[in-house]
């Protein structure tokens, strides 16, 4: 199993459990904590636990994108928009909402948990894994950025240039919506 | 850690997310459980490209994936924090629950 290949050390299983609690609980940081500057303190940590995942399952570029994108720019802009919307969050919402909406949140969760252990994973793992090929994949897992900046600038390189635009056309529309009228 | 578990922590992250949707008023807290539910679909992905994937070119398009997912992420981000500044300029509040100037 290709599973055992990528996590047989227990370093690797160690700090999976370290990174994927941490990162959870930071979550709950997140959406628990009345301070919005706190909160999105703990943001960070959630987006550095999951580059954290990103290192382990092989996708060094993917850690490396997240650590730039995320932690560098998406954090740095909503901490600025914290410091300049300052406003403490008035906790008047009635408890019978915030009970309602929790049930919702936990009814999705335990929705999605039920259909994951319900899907019979090994199935799938038999029929599209044969196993005299799974140290080829370990391989390429080890190895992937050649590869992916190949795929990126030969097959999906229209794709590539769509978002690019789209990125162009955020930033104007943005500049554009807090520009003051004259 | 298998994929059983990459799919625990996402949908753990992702209905932590859609609760601070649905229960917090700051706008801004609201873009920030929506960049958590983008993060959870993202362990989701690479969980299935790492241990499903079979073969060089679905690992990478996985990845490719991925870096659209956090690229769209950054751009929808920009906007939705440039409209929160401009409602907040003009009615001087981010509370999601005092918007509702196109209530007929």
């Amino acid at each position: 199993m290709i599973s055992q290949g990528i996590a047989s050390s227990l370093t690797v299983e160690i700090s999976f459990w370290v990174i994927s609690i941490s990162t959870i609980l930071s979550a709950i940081a997140v959406v628990q904590i009345k301070d919005l500057f706190r909160a999105s303190l703990f943001l960070i940590l959630t987006f550095l636990g999951v580059a954290g995942l990103f290192i382990l399952l092989g996708a060094e570029f993917l850690a490396g994108i997240q650590l730039m994108i995320y932690v560098g720019a998406i954090s740095v802009l909503i901490i600025f928009a914290i410091l300049m919307t300052r406003e403490i969050e008035i906790s008047n919402q009635s408890h019978y909402m915030r009970i309602l909406v929790s049930m919702v949140a936990l009814g999705f969760m335990l929705l999605a948990i039920s259909l994951i252990t319900s899907t019979d994973w090994n199935l799938i793992d038999s029929r599209s894994f044969p196993q005299n090929q799974t140290d080829e994949i370990i391989a390429t897992v080890q190895n992937s950025i050649p590869t992916l900046s190949k795929m990126l600038l030969t097959e999906y390189v229209l794709a590539f240039e769509m978002v690019g635009v789209l990125l162009l056309a955020a930033v104007l529309g943005a500049l554009a919506l807090v520009r003051e009228k004259k | 850690m298998t994929i059983i578990h990459f799919q625990f922590l996402s949908a753990i992250l992702f209905s932590l997310g859609l609760y601070g949707v649905l229960a917090r008023r700051s706008a801004v807290l609201i873009l920030m459980s929506i960049e958590l539910m983008l993060n959870a679909v993202n362990i989701n992905l690479i969980g299935f490209v790492a241990f499903r994937g079979f073969g060089q070119e679905i690992q990478t398009f996985g990845q490719v994936l991925i870096i659209f997912v956090i690229t769209i992420a950054a751009a929808e981000l920009a906007l939705a924090i440039a409209i929160i500044l401009r409602i907040y300029r003009n009615k001087n509040s981010v509370n999601v629950d005092e918007m509702n100037i196109l209530k007929g």
